[in-house]
């Protein structure tokens, strides 16, 4: 006989039958189950398989302390792996299967490996499997490992809502004692929300089956829910306070039913009320995992909520005195009920998957059902998360909540007050910040542990098979602190993090050592309490809005060419036009010239009486001596003498200057500046604004760019405009700021421009360009237009260890007077060695291919190679028709001339160190504008 | 998630501020001579208190730098300060 209908109350629909299966046969049940429910009161009783022998297991508890049920769930087209039976609803159609058993929980052929059980201890795997390798053994292992199956089919809209909400008062739990304080609360004008995890509130009061200060539960909660709402309180039903974060933030977790994501709420509150219960704990005695084994107030749960009796001929063990009253419930309902008292000897569970009895004392009592509740224990999850301490609380054997927390209580039987007249009275007083007497209990316990040396196997942990035994051997072997014993048993690493084992394990530690439970303390609680989806924690922040690229005024008009767009340094540029034709591109903007949006470079400017002085200490090489229409290339130091970043920064004003960091690096240079601003300096004589944003750039770079830029009529005089100069000009109306720095080797002419105006000045730069033989190009061309010149891109031809001497730019490092950031830095014992490596270039014959970007150089050392330096840049020339690289090699400036050996995927070739500049290297392209 | 006092947008979430540094360190004047022990000292050594400490913070949507009294034991925030010293 097992589990049924009693038709005598609940909080189910019998109006609305629901059809599923389960392993393949069909069942049904009513809305407002859950399929634990629906299949107990199927007379369903094995319903899942333990993770590492097999065993045949039903139902501990009701909600979210049970560890055996779990089913992999279809519905519809969405499949969830690893559902909890107790507390996932059931929905009309779902096929639930049992999770690590094959072909179906009650027969499941892996159920062998319980007869080898013995040979299996804690440690088994780490022990048996070290030799030779365990690699060898992992893969075999792994698939014997894990519960539910993943489906791959991605879950259309599987997206969760992201909520941020205040409140004065959070009360976590809707069971009498948080629909009370939130009453209360809310009725005082306090905001207040309350939140509960179950469908509906009422928490405990079903499964007591009594009245509640006179009213049947039922109309209790409804009038106490009324009350609430209508003093602008907030509910939130299927809802789980999931943890507790820093500066009383709560996470909770919205079910929005079932194949939908959950949503999350982080709610504020000034106060947190802890109402979260209190749970049955398991008792452990011999066989104590068989299949008809629940705890005490699961099956009332069941009964109370769910309208199901779990069984006819019910045992009924327990060593506190809740347990007459559950009796007398369940004989209302129909059952016949014995009620045996835990604490007069060992007992052992009587059958297979039928249970058949149960023998205490040596006597046996047969029964259908055995019920066991070793005592409560304070659900306080969230306590511990919020840094709470614990206090042991001998007369009930349990922890309850320590020392108040700023910002957090805990009320009714959260803190130990099981009592319902005294929780509620507890529980109005803690909503308005008053203090309860301490009122006589009524809750007796005789404490009741694992007996250590005991005979049989008893389960300490479900879900992970973990038994007394385990933990004997633990403590055999050493691993005495929780937390080793967690570790090494994985005692409370299942899925339901410990909820029902914990206590039983650390008592058996305590009883192992000879000390008290307090002694001993629990393993360290964390969020979330019960499993969430990841997809909670990140909402729509996922794909392109992960982190979304920044976009080009131009965008519109690079597409119109056919632009090839990709991501450099967080923006969204043209990596090439048209078809892939980097030779092509290069070719024509060293032949006439190319035009391209180098909008995303720095333009950070930086004003004020200080800020000469202020800019001449952030750059490396001298700015102070720079004059009004001037440009001056630099480097910007870390304060350990490393390059951070390069680029060239303009005179404006005697004191205004514009600084042109390179395009990944904006936002850093701008917080550097912005600290060294407030920090250290006056900062009401400098001021920074960046208005990369707000100036797009065109660049005409190319023998031909001095025509093109002509035709623009900008209204400047290009024959006095030497290169590393700045003049405004004006541009169908608008000021411009034309730059003549080169990024290529050639004459160059940035052009900044109003966004407005942007398209209008591409569109012109193209169309007086294009019969010059000019055209558009992308950054790809670029790389390699710089790379020919000797021009470096930083973080990718310079590293973590380069500092400007390493790169040929030696002389401020010597002369400079005035402070720079990074100055000492360069004055190191290792800035001074004389084995650094630096910058040279890599010569390969003609006819050979590019070395590979990455190749080690090295050389014989013993019997091994060495690297003494690396290729960061490498490509075949368009415009020299052979290959060229650069490279960082140790001592590179000694080594011109010299052959090398270049390692790469274990070939090798040889490479002769040139100077860095492999175009023009006095420069007459440059200075031919 | 923890809130922090923004002296200028007042109380926000972490994720809008970046730790700049232990308060109190004081840039050594490299025009004069520094010895190693010092610009190391400078560079690396952090105090990493437990407990109450002062820290100065980039609230990074106004970019306002200021000082933070924490403890870093218990996440209290203590109170905060502006970072710039002509403030009365």
């Amino acid at each position: 006989m097992s589990g049924f209908r009693v038709n005598a109350g609940g909080l189910i629909d019998r109006n609305k039958p629901l059809n599923f299966t389960f392993d393949g046969r069909k069942y049904s049940g009513f809305q407002g189950d859950t399929l634990a429910s629906a299949l107990l009161a199927n007379r369903v009783r094995v319903m899942g398989r333990s993770f590492k022998y097999h065993r045949p297991r039903g139902v501990w508890g009701a909600w979210f302390d049970d560890p055996n049920a779990i089913f992999d769930v279809t519905l519809g087209d969405v499949t969830l792996p690893n559902c909890s039976a107790t507390t996932t609803p059931l929905v009309d159609g779902m096929h639930a299967r049992a999770v690590n058993a094959f072909p179906s929980a009650r027969f499941d052929i892996k159920g062998v490996l319980d007869r080898f059980s013995r040979f299996m201890p804690a440690g088994f795997y780490y022990k048996t499997f070290m030799w030779p390798n365990w690699h060898l053994f992992e893969p075999m292992i792994r698939k014997l490992a894990g519960l539910g199956h993943l489906d791959p089919a991605v879950i259309n809209d599987y997206q969760s809502g992201q909520h941020h909400i205040r409140c004065d008062l959070l009360v976590v739990g809707g069971g009498a004692t948080g629909l009370a304080a939130a009453r209360v609360a809310a009725e005082a004008g306090q905001s207040v929300i309350l939140v509960d995890d179950h469908p509906e509130f009422g928490g405990g009061l079903y499964r007591q089956g009594c009245d509640v200060e006179g009213q049947k539960p039922a109309s209790w909660v409804k009038e106490h829910c009324q009350a609430i709402t209508a003093a602008g309180g907030k509910l939130m039903t299927a809802t789980t306070a999931f943890g507790v974060y820093d500066h009383n933030m709560v996470a909770l977790a919205q079910d929005k039913g079932f194949g939908k994501a959950p949503d999350l709420w982080r709610v504020r509150a000034k106060r947190i009320l802890m109402a979260t219960g209190a749970m049955d704990r398991p008792i452990t005695f011999i066989n104590n995992d068989r299949p008809g084994v629940m705890s005490v107030d699961g099956a009332m749960e069941f009964l109370g909520r769910y309208d199901v009796l779990a069984g006819r001929n019910i045992a009924l063990l327990s060593n506190n005195s809740f347990a007459q009253s559950a009796a007398t419930v369940l004989q209302e309902a129909g059952a016949e009920v014995r009620l045996l008292d835990a604490t007069q000897g060992q007992a052992r569970a009587l059958g297979g998957k039928v249970l058949r009895g149960v023998e205490l004392n040596g006597k046996r009592i047969s029964c259908d059902t055995l019920l066991a509740s070793g005592g409560l224990t304070p659900v306080v999850h969230l306590w511990r998360h919020a840094g709470g301490k614990l206090d042991w609380n001998a007369e009930i054997a349990a922890f309850v909540p320590g020392k108040a927390l700023q910002g957090m209580v805990a009320a009714g039987a959260a803190n130990g007050t099981f009592d319902l007249g005294h929780a509620l009275a507890e529980a109005r007083a803690v909503a308005t910040g008053k203090t309860t007497a301490k009122q006589p209990r009524t809750y007796q316990i005789t404490p009741l542990w694992p007996e250590i040396g005991s005979k049989g196997r008893q389960w300490i942990d479900f879900q992970h098979d973990v038994t007394l035994k385990d933990v004997e051997l633990a403590a055999r072997e050493n691993y005495v602190s929780v937390e080793h014993l967690k570790r090494y048993t994985t005692l409370g690493m299942a899925s339901d993090q410990g909820k029902t084992s914990n206590m039983a394990g650390l008592a058996a530690m305590a009883a192992l050592q000879g000390r008290a439970i307090p002694e001993v303390g629990t393993t360290t609680f964390r969020p979330p309490f019960v499993p969430v989806a990841l997809e909670l924690y990140h909402g729509a922040r996922r794909g392109q809005v992960f982190n979304p690229l920044k976009r080009l005024v131009l965008e519109n008009q690079h597409r119109a060419a056919g632009a090839a767009l990709g991501e450099y340094g967080g923006w969204l540029r043209p990596g090439w036009y048209g078809m892939q034709d980097i030779t092509r591109e290069v070719l024509k903007a060293r032949g006439a010239a190319g035009i391209f949006d180098a909008s995303p470079l720095g333009k950070i400017e930086v004003m004020g009486p200080d800020a000469a002085k202020f800019v001449n200490f952030i750059y490396y090489n001298t700015i102070s001596t720079l004059k009004v229409g001037a440009i001056r290339y630099g480097f910007m130091l870390t304060e350990g003498g490393i390059v951070y970043d390069d680029g060239v920064i303009a005179r404006l004003a005697e004191n205004r200057f514009v600084i042109s960091c390179s395009s990944s690096h904006v936002d850093g240079v701008s917080a550097a500046l912005e600290s060294w601003r407030q920090d250290g300096n006056d900062p009401d004589r400098i001021f920074i604004h960046n208005t990369t944003q707000n100036w797009p750039t065109v660049t005409v770079a190319g023998p031909k760019a001095r025509a093109i830029v002509e035709q623009l009529k900008l209204g400047i005089d290009l024959a006095d405009f030497p290169p590393m100069t700045w003049r405004d000009g004006v541009f169908q109306e608008a000021g411009v700021r034309v730059s003549r720095v080169s990024f290529t080797g050639d004459v160059s002419y940035e052009i900044s421009i109003p966004v407005a105006l942007a398209p209008a000045l591409w569109d012109g730069a193209l169309a007086v360009g294009e019969p010059l033989g000019a055209g558009p190009i992308g950054l790809e061309a670029l790389s390699v237009l710089r790379a020919e010149k000797g021009y470096i891109i930083i973080g990718k031809d310079t590293d973590g260890e380069v500092m400007p001497h390493d790169l040929g730019f030696g002389i401020p490092r010597t002369r400079k007077k005035a402070a720079f950031v990074g100055d000492r830095g360069l004055h190191t014992d290792k800035a001074n060695s004389k084995d650094r490596r630096q910058l040279v270039g890599l010569r390969v014959p003609d006819s050979a291919d590019a070395i590979a970007t990455g190749a080690h150089l090295v050389e014989t050392s013993g019997a091994g190679f060495r690297s003494i330096g690396i290729v960061t840049s490498s490509y075949d020339s368009p415009t020299l028709g052979h290959p060229i690289a650069l490279a960082l090699v140790e001592r590179g400036a000694t080594r011109l001339g010299e052959e090398l050996t270049v390692w790469h995927m274990d070939q090798q070739s040889r490479a002769t160190v040139v100077a860095p500049v492999f175009l023009d290297p006095k420069g007459e392209r440059l200075d031919a504008g | 998630m923890q809130q922090f006092p923004c002296p200028f947008c007042g109380l926000r979430n972490e994720r809008e501020f970046h730790f700049a540094g232990e308060a109190g360190k004081t840039r050594p004047d490299t025009t004069g001579k520094v010895s190693n022990a010092d610009w190391a000292s400078y560079l690396y050594t952090l105090k990493n208190r437990k407990g109450e400490v002062r820290e100065v913070w980039m609230h990074r949507s106004c970019s306002e730098l200021f000082i933070l009294r924490r403890n870093s034991v218990t996440m209290a925030v203590l109170g905060h300060e502006q970072l710039r010293k002509d403030v009365p």
